[in-house]
């Protein structure tokens, strides 16, 4: 691995940045970003999740026999994220409402499988801890940023820890098709397009 | 064999492992977690349903089973001296069950108060039916033993514009709820008794 270890941080933030890029994960992607608090929250969560799965994958790499590793990786990933779940009902259940489902969920993320089986089952365990923090800050990013996007759109304001902060004049009618289902397809893809279109140059 | 060997014995490793630090993890937060429920689940709709008490209702609460499904929490306000009831049903809406609180007071059987708690209703439409108060106070004061019906059906309850079916939903769960105090209305007075 001749990646140097700002490398592996920081091709998850833009040249293989979680969903657009790697476009995995796209099912919390669409549901959960109708608010940007929403967004950091199940960002935060998978980024916990990542990278203690890549800590613990990588550290467990050669004790691992290749023919169960997919089913190994499934146990250790569906361990962190039963103890986010349980973390996150003790100290944050407001969010926990919010994010509910999606939560457990996040054990289908194919982020997180993704990671394990391309990244931290070949590498060392410093590469993998960069890897899942870059991988899961990407992510976050992502996500508030489709989530400030809908929500400015489909509501005319941002609301950060309850305070709501308007961005649009009073005049503005929201857009509420952007907080529903098909708005996020139809973010997501222009977003998706104006990233290729500033990738291609 | 020598490798099957390995790959039952890794993964037996990593189940027990995994299954025990969660067992653990949960039997020690459990109680929090169950506070935390209370508080930011049932305590606000508890709360929005009996206005004037000046207790905790999470904290005086028994349990009656109405018949067909589970025990059902029964939450008990003060308010002045006197004891009233809140409790939960549930009605059909647009997106799946909605989760009513309905406040009551034994004595007149008189809706306290009506307030939706969990739902899964269309945001900005249907969801009104939890955020708007002026369609859930349309219930306060009317008896919890009448059927509740919306006006396009022939009854008392002006729906949401645009939100007929949640409308319709929240007053079939308050009847459904008046249906639940009708059989228990004994057993919860006599618990209420017993309860300071």
């Amino acid at each position: 691995m001749a990646k140097s270890l700002v490398q592996e941080f920081t091709k998850g933030l833009w040249k293989e940045i979680p969903p657009f890029r790697l476009v995995l994960g796209l099912c919390p992607t669409l549901a959960l970003t109708k608010t940007v608090e929403n967004g950091i929250g199940m960002g935060a969560a998978l980024t916990f999740v990542l990278v203690c799965s890549n800590i613990l994958v990588s550290v467990c790499r050669k004790l691992i026999p290749g023919k169960v590793r997919i089913a190994a990786f499934i146990i250790i990933i569906a361990t962190f994220v039963t103890i986010v779940e349980l973390a996150m009902q003790k100290f944050a259940y407001p969010l926990f409402l919010k994010l509910g489902i999606f939560i457990p969920l996040i054990v289908v993320n194919c982020i997180l499988l993704g990671r394990a089986e391309a990244f931290a089952y070949k590498n060392g365990v410093i590469p993998s801890i960069f890897d899942g923090l870059g991988m899961g800050i990407g992510f976050t990013l992502s996500l508030s940023a489709l989530g400030a996007i809908r929500e400015i759109f489909g509501t005319g304001f941002i609301t950060i820890w309850e305070k709501p902060i308007h961005v649009m004049s009073d005049a503005f009618v929201p857009f509420a098709f952007m907080v529903e289902a098909p708005g996020a397809f139809v973010c997501l893809g222009l977003m998706l397009c104006v990233m290729n279109l500033l990738g291609k140059k | 064999m020598k490798e099957m060997i390995k790959m039952v014995v890794v993964l037996t490793i990593l189940s027990v492992l995994s299954g025990g630090g969660l067992a653990a993890l949960r039997q020690n937060w459990q109680e929090d977690i169950e506070k935390q429920q209370l508080k930011f689940v049932k305590g606000p709709a508890i709360m929005a349903v009996l206005p004037d008490v000046s207790n905790d209702p999470t904290e005086k609460r028994f349990k009656l089973n109405p018949g067909t499904k589970e025990e059902r929490n029964f939450f008990v306000g003060l308010e002045n001296g006197k004891k009233v009831v809140a409790f939960e049903s549930t009605g059909k809406g647009f997106g799946g069950d909605i989760g009513i609180m309905i406040g009551v007071d034994p004595e007149t059987d008189k809706i306290l108060g009506v307030g939706v708690t969990t739902h899964s209703e269309t945001p900005g439409l249907g969801s009104r039916a939890k955020s708007d108060a002026a369609f859930t106070d349309q219930f306060k004061g009317k008896s919890l033993l009448e059927p509740m019906k919306v006006k396009n059906d022939g009854g008392q309850i002006d729906a949401l514009s645009g939100a007929t079916v949640t409308s319709r939903g929240v007053a079939q769960g308050v009847t459904e709820g008046g249906n639940i105090y009708k059989a228990l209305k004994p057993q919860i007075l006599e618990k209420l008794k017993s309860i300071q």
